[in-house]
């Protein structure tokens, strides 16, 4: 039986019912997912940290000793996000200023599909600090796309979504603060939901900017979001900013969208979205129409100012919150330093990536004496903007559509040298955090080779409706490509350009482009 | 304009150790960020209410109940430097 099972194709879903009818032991299944990891994640560096022992031994555990006990999720792999802690599990960040952290509680996210007994294979790459559009960030090195190791995988989910594209998971967590979730699943081909702000306990999310960070699923079909999703979302007394949702999640099962009312928000397609992904858009827009919803143009007129706005609002709220990392209570700490404050200033200097240190500069100016009002004060007043901006379109459409990214993905290093350009990754996912909704991007079909994302977008806990509407979309598309871990450049990418996972020590940066390109010469 | 002063003051603020040619890297980095930014000038927001969050809940409040909290073994588990049970760092001032 597991000979034919396909992990670049194989579902939740179907996993879960081979596990359920005893087709398939635990065991054999993660082991489809350790094989694959052995195959390709030299060339793919998915992951920070592979926990293939424990999960084997867990999986194994799952077959011999839980019958009618075995959680909802029982011996499904899957990866998780650096950026949630794990108990006596390696949690960097992707920074080298948690390189050795070793948490001693986890986060609430984590562990409620722990308690369901899913298998965690290992700890997915990430920009450090989830600061970034490519993965490129990582102190550890970058994580290259399955469709194409020439070009990135987004980010800062980049090594959860490559890890399902490439078939070493079955589906993962990662976490979308400004599209973080959204642009990765669509530059990798896979289906990445950031729920409602509040939707998912943030306790234990290493935090970047805490009013607009989100946990969320990525996975290979939408059925498969909404069962995990419903098992992450509800209430957390650990985290005061966690809601009940108003209903639970529903297995989506629609194949229609009669009478639903889809807006397209002139302002996204004028944004300077390439041909390619335009074209497959306005495809999946006249399929939308096909399966009985209306489409019409609607405007957010404010979405110019939204990505100014954020780059306030996101990096004054992570100057403050990786305050905490000073070398005194976890985390490296510099030896170069005669007293405290030194300790502190060459910690932070020597521990923290370039992106990390230019967003930590922009957010302490921003709340600095005499700038606090005409920079965070009235980055605050936009975000009110952007608010009533979507409530005004949902006074007239159901959900708003529109590419998740601008374009598909992009060649390592050629946006690391334009900060802004890079911000520019995520026009059409930032003014949702803004206004804390709930998005979906689902895979819409390729452009030249790469894969294309489209966004659903809904009003604030209209988690139902947005994964109803996504499924039968989903249906429609019928989107079956798997990726080919071609490389474009016809250069090949083996062990000697990638940090060992397990061994994260190597800092990523100019060095090691550099000694790509020589490889590559 | 922001100038490289303001970046050695602002990186003094956020006790972030900038090499020289850092610093000056990041003068034009920022130079171009805050030019970006600054695009929110333009709007008039006189009349406007700040957002600071996007949920309606206000004053959330949990029963003041005691309940377990990490040991000292496990506070100090990931210390770089640990002496007679707390924290060590280095002297406050050299």
């Amino acid at each position: 039986m597991t000979a034919g099972l396909d992990p670049l194709r194989l579902t939740a879903r179907e996993a879960r019912r081979l596990l359920t009818d005893g087709e398939i032991a635990a065991s054999e299944l993660t082991k489809i997912y350790l094989d694959q990891i052995a195959r390709v994640e030299d060339r793919v560096h998915a992951f920070i940290l592979v926990t293939a022992d424990n999960a084997a031994k867990y999986a194994t555990e799952i077959d011999r000793e839980m019958g009618a006990t075995r959680g909802a999720l029982a011996g499904l792999p899957t990866a998780i996000k650096d950026n949630m802690v794990t108990e006596g599990v390696t949690t960097t960040c992707g920074s080298k200023i948690l390189g050795n952290y070793q948490p001693v509680y986890t986060a609430t996210a984590v562990r409620r599909i722990w308690g369901d007994h899913i298998v965690m294979l290992g700890k997915a790459n990430m920009d450090e600090f989830a600061m970034g559009s490519s993965t490129e960030n990582s102190a550890f090195g970058p994580t290259r796309n399955p469709w194409d190791l020439a070009t990135v995988p987004g980010g800062s989910s980049g090594g959860s979504a490559a890890a399902v594209a490439a078939g070493e998971a079955l589906w993962a967590l990662g976490s979308d603060t400004g599209g973080s979730i959204r642009q990765p699943a669509a530059l990798c081909g896979v289906v990445g939901m950031k729920p409602t702000y509040g939707a998912v306990s943030r306790y234990g999310l290493v935090a970047f900017a805490s009013s607009l960070d989100q946990i969320g699923p990525l996975t290979r079909t939408v059925y498969d979001c909404a069962l995990l999703l419903r098992r992450i979302a509800g209430h957390d007394p650990c985290d005061s900013t966690s809601v009940a949702l108003p209903s639970e999640i529903e297995l989506p099962t629609a194949e229609r969208l009669d009478g639903l009312r889809c807006g397209i928000p002139t302002e996204y397609v004028a944004a300077g979205i390439e041909p390619g992904v335009l074209s497959r858009f306005e495809q999946t827009v006249a399929l939308i129409e096909e399966l009985g919803a209306t489409c019409v143009e609607i405007s957010l007129p404010h979405t110019e100012y939204a990505l100014p706005a954020y780059y306030i609002i996101a990096p004054a709220e992570a100057s403050a919150n990786l305050a905490r990392f000073d070398g005194v209570r976890y985390g490296y700490r510099s030896v170069h330093a005669d007293d405290l404050t030194e300790m502190y200033e060459a910690t932070r200097g020597e521990g923290f990536g370039p992106e990390v240190k230019r967003r930590i500069m922009i957010g302490t100016y921003a709340l600095s004496s005499g700038y606090y009002q005409a920079y965070y004060g009235q980055a605050q007043k936009v975000r009110t903007l952007v608010r009533r901006d979507f409530d005004t379109a949902f006074a007239q459409v159901d959900l708003i559509v529109s590419p998740t990214s601008p374009t598909v993905a992009f060649c390592l290093g050629s946006r690391t040298a334009d900060p802004l350009a890079m911000y520019q990754s995520d026009i059409c996912t930032i003014p949702v955090n803004l206004a804390g909704l709930p998005a979906i991007s689902i895979p819409c079909g390729l452009s030249d080779h790469l894969p294309v994302g489209f966004q659903l977008v809904g009003p604030a806990f209209s988690e139902n409706r947005l994964l109803a509407a996504a499924h039968a979309l989903e249906g429609a598309i019928g989107f079956t490509a798997v990726p080919t871990f071609c490389d474009s450049r016809g250069a090949s990418h083996g062990a000697a350009g990638q940090a060992e996972p397990g061994a994260p020590t190597e800092p990523a940066g100019p060095d090691r482009r550099a000694a790509d390109e020589d490889q590559r010469r | 304009m922001i100038s490289q002063d303001d970046v050695r003051h602002v990186a003094r603020l956020a006790r972030l150790r900038l090499e020289a040619a850092d610093a000056e890297r990041m003068t034009a980095e920022l130079a171009r960020i805050l030019e970006h930014i600054d695009k929110i000038a333009e709007l008039d927001l006189a009349a406007v209410a700040p957002t600071a969050h996007v949920l309606a809940a206000v004053d959330v409040l949990r029963p003041d109940k005691p309940r377990p909290s990490l040991s000292r073994d496990e506070a100090l588990r990931n210390a770089p430097a640990v002496s007679d049970d707390c924290f060590r760092v280095p002297r406050m001032q050299s």
